[in-house]
C-alpha cells in the first residue's frame, strides 16, 4: 500500500496496462507532450513513447470513431475526453457504433474500447463543462459504465475496464484529483466492474452515492452518527452498468430506510433506476419513502455562489436523511 | 438532367497535390488534363496492367458477380413486395461495378467498410446470398443473425465490417482499421465506402485530418450516384469536384467513372497500391448511378426524371457495358452470358426459399451479443446486473 493521489492511481493503472498489453494505446488531446489537460498520464509518452500515447487534434468524433474501429481490429484504446461534456460531438461514435457494432453483427464483433475523463460539477467552468453523463451512458445496452470515486478504485477499475472485452464509459472527476488515499500496489490489484463498495457499515439508513457524492454522503455519516445518533451504511456504487443490486438491497433490506445521492441531474438519472429496483425488490423492507438528493434540475451555473447551491451539499443531504429518519 | 453536374464535371479546377509534391506546379494544369482525369475517351483500361493481368476466368468470375449482385437485389425486391422484407431496403442496382471492381483488387490484408447501401459490398467480399437473403428476412440463419438487417451486414472473417445506418458514421471507423494495420505493420488498407451525400458530415473531415496526419492507409472512395435521397448533387454540395476535398489536407484524389468496371479496377489498384507503399490515405470519387429508389419507400417521382434514369441504363448500365467488352474480347458469349443469368437467378431464388424456410430468432435471442461477458458466462469478470429488463 502507497498513499498517492486518484490521478497517479489512475497514472498507474493505465502504465501497468500499457505495459501489460502492447495493444493497449492512449489517445485523446494534450495526453502525450502536454501530459494530459489533468496531468493523468504524466511521464507516459516518456515510458511509452509516442507510438502508444498520442495526441490527437480536437476532433472528438473522429478519434473515438478511429478507437472504435482499430479495437474492432483486435487494439485496446483507452480515449481520454478532456472532459466528458466533450462527448456530445463524437456521440454517434460511441452509442453507436461502439455500443451496437457487436449486437448489429451477431456478435461477430468486439469493441473493447475504454473512453475516460472527468465528468463533473463544482468547478465553476459553466454548463458546457460540467456534464455527468452515466445515466444515459448507462441508457445504452452495450455500454458499461464506471464512477470511481477513491484512488484505489480509480486504478482498480481502469485496469479492469481496459481488460473488459466490451466498451466502457469511464467517469472522472476534476475535484478529486489531488484525493490521496491507499491504494494497493502491483499488477495484480483489479476491481471487477459491477461490484459496490459498504464505505462504512450502519444499521438505520443506507446512504447509496456514486462518484464525489460518496464523499459528501461520508461526511453525513459522521454529522448522523456524532450529533443525531444515527448509525448509516455508506453504498458506493463504483459501477453504474452493471450495477451492484444485490449490494443495493440487501442494504436496505437491513437498514429500511434508503437515501440516494447523486450528482447527476434528476430527471432519469441514475438515481431514478435505483429508485425503482429498491421498491420492487425491496418494498415491503422500507419504514419510509425513498430519499434523493441529486443536482438541481438547472444547467450547471458558473458563479460559485449559484454551483455550491446546485450540488447536493453536506446540509441538504444531511436534511434528507433527517426526514426519513 | 438538372442539379445533377456529378456527371459532367470532373475537372479539378486547381492544383493537386500529387503534382504538389513532385515540385511541378508549372505544368499543373497540362498534367491534370492528361493524367488526373481518367475518361473513356482518353484512356482504355483494359490495356492497363492491372487489367491485363486478369485471365479469362477472372474476367467471367467479375462479371458473375455483378449479376449476383443484381439478381439477388431484385429477387430482395420482390420480397419486399411481398411483404417478406420490412424496415429499409436500399437497392446498390446500378452502382455493381463499384463494389466488384474495387474488391477485385484487394489482397489479404485489404479491409472494406461501408455505408447501408451494403448489399454489394457484402456479395462482392464473398459473402453467400443464403446469409445475406436471411438477414433481410430476419431470420436466425441471417449474417447478423437478424439483428442486423439490410443496412448492418457484417462479416469480419472477409474482412468486412458493415454495414452502417448512420450517414458518415463509418468514415472515422474506416480511419481505426486503417490505424489498426499501420499498428499491427500490415501492408494493408481499409477501403471505406461512402455516398455522396455522406461527405458533408463533420466527422469526414475530421477523419481526412487524421489520415493524411497520421499517414494512414485508409481510401475513401466516393459513390456520388448524382443524390443524397432526394437532393441532387447540386443542391447538397458547394464545390466540385467532391473528391477535391481531399485536396486541402494533401490527400490524392481522383474521379474516374463507376460504369467501366475496368476504370474502376485501375484506379482503386494505385490507390491500394499508395496505401501499401507508402501508407498513404487517397480519395477516390467514383461516378455511378442508382436505378432504383434512395429506398424502396422512395416512390422516385420528385427529384429526377424517367427520362434520366433510361439515359443511364440504357448508356453506361456497368453490367452491359462489362458484357459487351468481354464478348468484343472473346472472352464471353451470348449463350454463356445468359447462363451466368440464369444461375444467379436461380441462386437468389434458392436464398430467398432459404430464408423463407429458415426459422425466426426465438425471444430470448434478444439478449444475445450485447456484451462479450454476457455470452461467455464462464469467462464474465464483472459482477452485478448488467441488464434491467429482459423479456
Ligand atoms: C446522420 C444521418 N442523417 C440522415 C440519415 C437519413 N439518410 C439515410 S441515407 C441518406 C442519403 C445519403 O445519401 P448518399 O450519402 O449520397 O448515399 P446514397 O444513399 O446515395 O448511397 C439520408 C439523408 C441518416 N441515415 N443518417
Ligand atoms: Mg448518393
Amino acid at each position: 500500500m502507497s498513499i498517492i493521489s486518484y490521478r497517479d492511481a489512475l497514472n498507474q493503472g493505465l502504465a501497468e496496462e500499457l505495459q501489460r498489453d502492447s495493444n493497449v494505446v492512449l489517445m485523446g488531446e494534450e495526453v502525450a507532450q502536454f501530459k494530459g489537460s489533468y496531468k493523468v498520464s504524466e511521464g507516459l509518452l516518456e515510458k511509452f513513447g509516442p507510438s502508444r500515447i498520442i495526441d490527437t487534434p480536437i476532433s472528438e468524433a473522429a478519434f473515438s470513431g478511429l478507437a472504435v474501429g482499430a479495437s474492432m481490429m483486435g487494439m485496446r484504446p483507452v480515449v481520454e475526453f478532456m472532459f466528458w461534456s466533450f462527448c456530445y460531438v463524437a456521440f454517434d461514435q460511441i452509442f453507436n457504433n461502439a455500443a451496437n457494432v457487436r449486437y448489429m453483427s451477431g456478435g461477430l464483433i468486439n469493441v473493447p474500447v475504454v473512453f475516460r475523463g472527468p465528468a463533473n460539477g463544482g468547478t465553476n467552468v459553466g454548463a458546457t463543462h460540467s456534464h455527468t453523463p452515466e445515466n444515459f451512458a448507462a441508457n445504452t445496452p452495450g455500454m458499461k459504465v464506471v464512477c470511481p470515486a477513491t484512488p484505489a478504485d480509480a486504478k482498480g477499475l481502469i485496469k479492469s475496464s481496459i481488460r473488459d472485452n466490451d466498451p466502457v464509459c469511464f467517469m472522472e472527476n476534476t475535484i478529486l484529483y489531488n484525493l490521496k488515499d491507499e491504494v494497493p500496489e502491483g499488477e495484480d490489484f483489479i476491481i471487477p466492474l459491477g461490484k459496490a463498495k459498504i464505505v462504512t457499515e450502519g444499521n438505520d439508513i443506507s446512504i447509496i452515492a456514486h462518484g464525489k457524492a460518496v464523499h459528501t454522503a461520508i461526511e453525513v455519516a459522521e454529522e448522523l452518527s456524532d450529533k443525531h445518533n444515527v448509525s448509516a451504511e455508506i453504498l458506493d456504487l463504483r459501477s453504474i452498468r452493471p450495477l451492484d443490486q444485490e449490494a443495493i438491497i440487501a442494504s436496505v433490506k437491513k437498514t429500511n430506510r434508503a437515501l440516494l445521492v447523486e450528482e447527476n441531474k434528476p430527471f432519469c438519472g441514475v438515481d431514478a433506476q435505483i429508485c425503482f429496483l429498491i421498491q420492487d425488490q425491496a418494498f415491503d423492507y422500507l419504514d419510509a419513502p425513498i430519499a434523493r438528493v441529486s443536482a438541481v434540475d438547472a444547467p450547471q451555473a458558473y458563479s460559485k455562489s449559484l454551483e455550491s447551491v446546485q450540488l447536493p451539499g453536506r446540509e441538504k443531504v444531511l436534511k434528507a436523511a433527517l426526514n426519513i429518519l | 438532367m438538372e442539379g445533377l453536374h456529378h456527371d459532367t464535371n470532373l475537372e479539378p479546377t486547381t492544383a493537386i497535390p500529387d503534382a504538389k509534391l513532385d515540385g511541378k506546379e508549372d505544368n499543373i494544369i497540362d498534367e491534370q488534363e492528361s493524367d488526373l482525369i481518367p475518361t473513356d475517351k482518353d484512356v482504355d483500361f483494359a490495356l492497363l496492367p492491372v487489367n491485363q493481368d486478369l485471365s479469362d476466368n477472372d474476367k467471367i468470375d467479375l462479371y458473375d458477380q455483378m449479376v449476383r449482385i443484381r439478381r439477388f437485389e431484385e429477387r430482395s425486391l420482390r420480397a419486399y413486395q411481398q411483404g417478406k422484407i420490412g424496415g429499409f431496403l436500399h437497392l446498390y442496382i446500378g452502382q455493381e461495378a463499384v463494389a466488384v471492381g474495387s474488391v477485385s483488387v484487394l489482397g489479404k490484408d485489404d479491409h472494406v467498410i461501408t455505408a447501408y447501401r451494403d448489399h454489394g459490398h457484402a456479395i462482392a467480399v464473398g459473402m453467400n446470398m443464403d446469409e445475406c437473403m436471411a438477414e433481410l428476412y430476419g431470420k436466425k440463419t441471417g449474417c447478423s443473425k437478424g439483428k442486423g438487417g439490410s443496412m448492418h451486414f457484417f462479416a469480419p472473417d472477409k474482412n468486412f465490417w458493415g454495414g452502417h445506418g448512420i450517414v458518415g458514421g463509418q468514415t472515422p471507423l474506416g480511419l481505426g482499421i486503417a490505424y489498426a494495420l499501420k499498428n499491427f505493420n500490415k501492408q494493408g488498407s481499409c477501403l471505406c465506402f461512402m455516398g455522396d451525400g455522406a461527405t458533408n458530415q463533420g466527422p469526414f473531415y475530421e477523419s481526412l485530418n487524421l489520415a493524411a496526419l497520421w499517414e494512414l492507409p485508409v481510401i475513401y472512395i466516393i459513390e456520388n450516384n448524382g443524390y443524397s435521397m432526394g437532393t441532387a448533387e447540386g443542391r447538397h454540395s458547394a464545390g466540385d469536384p467532391l473528391a477535391r476535398r481531399g485536396e486541402s489536407f494533401d490527400i490524392s484524389w481522383k474521379v474516374a467513372h463507376g460504369h467501366d468496371l475496368y476504370e474502376v479496377r485501375s484506379v482503386v489498384q494505385e490507390a491500394v497500391e499508395r496505401a501499401h507503399q507508402e501508407c498513404k490515405p487517397t480519395v477516390l470519387e467514383i461516378i455511378t448511378y442508382r436505378y432504383r429508389g434512395h429506398s424502396v419507400a422512395d416512390p422516385d417521382q420528385t427529384y429526377r426524371t424517367k427520362e434520366e434514369i433510361e439515359e443511364y441504363k440504357t448508356n453506361k448500365d456497368p453490367l452491359n457495358l462489362f458484357k459487351r467488352k468481354l464478348i468484343e474480347e472473346n472472352v464471353l458469349s451470348e449463350e454463356r452470358a445468359l447462363e451466368i443469368d440464369k444461375s444467379a437467378k436461380d441462386e437468389a431464388n434458392a436464398s430467398a426459399e432459404f430464408a423463407s424456410e429458415s426459422p425466426f430468432p426465438d425471444a430470448d435471442e434478444l439478449m444475445d451479443d450485447i456484451y462479450w461477458e454476457t455470452d461467455n458466462p464462464e469467462k464474465r469478470s464483472s459482477e452485478g446486473r448488467i441488464f434491467f429488463e429482459v423479456p
